[in-house]
């Protein structure tokens, strides 16, 4: 088995909108953090793989134009999913752990200011008895919240305390876009208020990964992916137990993340709700560091949230303020799919 | 920020979408007010019915009729409708398992208000008026204090007279499109009939149009530079079938156009002159037709052909 590391992360600073920038003026910048923290140049990446949504913007093959901001001429090997970025570094580990490539750039980007991203994430469900009931994602969220309340799970303060102790993290998180005492609002849908959902905005992110010596020489303390593996649930709500995540569990055990510990969690959980139900499915405990950047309820770059909770927790063990973190992303309505990646550094830090 | 365009987009499309025999079949029986679920291998039934098995994956075939009253096991109260959801007044989404269902159907509760819901409160289906083979032939479900449907759903053989093939799933997205710095900035000089392009500032070439980043060097450009009027046809094809609603007679020429003064072609239609004496390397220039903000075609300058040399980097 070869070993891949996360050796660089970046993202935007997260913004309700940014009519000014296209696309590709918006992920540049996060490109050139990333190949200028390791002194890579664009022809030198061995793999790209980016992630997003032509949905969002109502374009189509946005990705393309975005291309525009690495380089792709002289040609490269590059890739696409129409999913969160986390899905596009799982394609991209994949890549590097079958030899075809030592290192790799993988970006996501998410613009949902130009459109009403409750109705647009409709299209996602199943079209035949779903998507004509325009069943919006705060709607998908607000059920799964209360039959979580119903079994005892949780209640409407505890919910609260999650928006309140995310927000408060997410003060020292200068990218965050809803930082602070957030009020808890009214009900969007009941039981879930504004508080309890994630702010919409416009953002990108990027990391780059390497093998072995390479990550080693580009990185004073590489995040190594010991483990990484995503599941999905049945397509239709009704015949999940939406209290319950087993795709999530299922994934964190392929990943490795029983074996030991994990200090610090990064939990892609756009809702307060969700996080309980993470939280019970990969059982954490209370010494475990649960989304310090503040998470998807600071900044929910949709399809970009999910490879900024790799590259959060990442970035905490390359700064030596985790030695072993879970990573997890999280796609389509209800936590329907869920990936899971437990980082690590090489050693202990002091 | 104010040197940004904006204009609104509408996204629209009637996916048409073809039903396998257990989804017709259920959608069918929607329009005839029988709710049909289908069983699995261990016996439970699920509602609404799908083609496989979600644990198992084994082909499911065997339908079955389940009551159009049943309980609902989750909900969650909708102060605000959106457009095209099922009520337009407040109401609740729920899961509601049906009397004889395993599984758990989603669809809008028409209630009072949410201290008139709660899990296990029973509910009937309010049927549509008129219903056509489709998830909305259920308006909405509505309280229920009537007696339960049976537990054991019966045998039914799924078999409509006219069943339901296909359905046309509308969807409409409303967005307000920005094109971005680099863009708007184009498309204002095309209004003021000139066109810019964009400098890389390390390769050079200068891009038309801009699209703000360089793809060869992946940076930004900014620095903005006029080009044209005429150009040089690089390229061409000829079109001879007519375009839907496009008033153009064929046989006539598409080419690629590599204006004076820019390092990419962009397309326009070639006229005045005839369409077989179009040539790579000829000379041609914009026409503007009013009140159109991009060139309508382009047309031969008259000045002798371009060298091969000056444009082969463009072909």
């Amino acid at each position: 088995m070869r070993d891949v590391a996360i050796v660089a992360f970046a993202q935007t600073a997260h913004r309700r909108r940014t009519d000014e920038l296209s696309e590709v003026d918006l992920l540049m910048p996060v490109l050139h953090e990333v190949l200028g923290a390791t002194g890579l140049k664009a022809n030198e990446i061995g793999f790209t793989c980016s992630g997003s949504a032509d949905y969002l913007a109502g374009r189509a093959f946005s990705f393309t134009m975005a291309l525009d901001g690495v380089g792709a001429h002289p040609p490269i090997s590059e890739s696409h999913v129409e999913m969160d970025g986390a899905w596009a570094l799982y394609e991209a580990w994949v890549k590097i752990m079958t030899g075809e490539a030592d290192t790799a750039l993988v970006y996501s980007y998410g613009k949902s200011s130009p459109g009403e991203v409750r109705d647009v994430l409709t299209r996602q469900l199943d079209p035949y008895y779903l998507a004509p009931l325009w069943p919006d994602s705060v709607a998908l969220a607000a059920l799964q919240a209360q039959a979580l309340i119903d079994a005892g799970d949780t209640d409407e303060a505890a919910l609260a305390s999650i928006a309140a102790r995310s927000r408060a993290d997410a003060t020292t998180n200068p990218h965050a876009q809803l930082t602070g005492d957030v009020p808890a609002g009214d009900h969007l849908v009941h039981p879930l208020r504004t508080g309890d959902c994630p702010p919409i905005g416009d953002g990108a992110a990027a990391v780059i990964l390497a093998v072995g010596e390479t990550a080693r020489a580009l990185c004073a303390r590489p995040a190594w992916i010991r483990g990484i593996d995503h599941r999905i649930e049945a397509h239709s709500l009704g015949v999940r137990d939406l209290t319950d995540s087993p795709s999530t569990r299922l994934a964190a055990q392929h990943a490795g993340a029983f074996e030991r510990p994990v200090d610090t969690a990064e939990l892609h959980a756009p809702f307060t709700s969700q996080e309980v139900v993470l939280r019970k499915a990969l059982t954490l405990g209370d010494d475990t560091r649960v989304n310090p950047s503040g998470g998807a309820l600071a900044a929910n770059p949709i399809m970009a949230a999910g490879l900024i909770r790799l590259g959060e927790a990442a970035a905490r063990i390359h700064r030596g303020e985790s030695d072993r973190a879970l990573a997890h992303a999280t796609s389509g309505p209800c936590l329907q799919q869920n990936l899971v990646a437990v980082l690590e550094g090489e050693t202990a830090h002091a | 920020m104010t040197d940004v365009l904006s204009a609104p987009l509408v996204v629209e499309f009637p996916f048409t979408r073809s039903l396998g025999p257990v989804q017709s079949a259920f959608l069918t029986g929607l329009r005839e007010r029988t709710v049909l679920g289908v069983r699995t291998d261990e016996g439970t039934v699920l509602v609404p019915p799908v083609e496989y098995d979600p644990v198992t994956a084994n082909e499911l075939r065997e339908l079955v009729e389940v009551a159009a009253t049943g309980t609902v096991t989750t909900w969650a109260w909708n102060p605000s409708p959106r457009r095209n959801q099922p009520l337009g007044t407040p109401f609740a989404w729920v899961l509601v398992r049906l009397d004889g269902a395993d599984t758990a159907l989603l669809h809008a509760l028409d209630a009072p208000g949410p201290d008139a819901v709660h899990a296990g409160m029973r509910v009937r289906i309010r049927w549509a008026a008129t219903r056509t083979g489709a998830i909305t032939d259920i308006a909405c479900f509505e309280p229920y204090d009537g007696a339960a449907g049976p537990d054991e759903p019966a045998p039914h053989d799924g078999e409509f007279t006219d069943p339901v093939t296909g359905i046309v799933a509308a969807a409409r997205l409303d967005y307000v499109h920005s094109p971005g710095r680099a863009q708007s900035a184009y498309l204002k000089a095309l209004a003021g009939h000139r066109t810019v392009g964009e400098r890389c500032p390390a390769c050079r070439k200068v891009y038309v149009p801009p699209r703000g980043a360089c793809p060869t060097c992946g940076i930004a450009t900014a620095e903005q530079v006029e080009v044209g009027p005429r150009g040089t046809v690089t390229t061409f094809c000829i079109v001879n079938i007519k375009a839907k609603n496009l008033d153009i007679e064929v046989p006539y020429v598409y080419a690629h156009i590599a204006l004076d003064g820019a390092d990419l072609a962009l397309h326009g239609r070639i006229a005045g002159i005839p369409y077989d004496q179009v040539r790579m390397g000829l000379r041609v220039e914009p026409v503007w037709a009013e009140g159109t903000a991009h060139p309508d075609h382009y047309r031969p300058t008259g000045e002798p052909d371009a060298d091969y040399d000056t444009y082969k980097e463009l072909v």
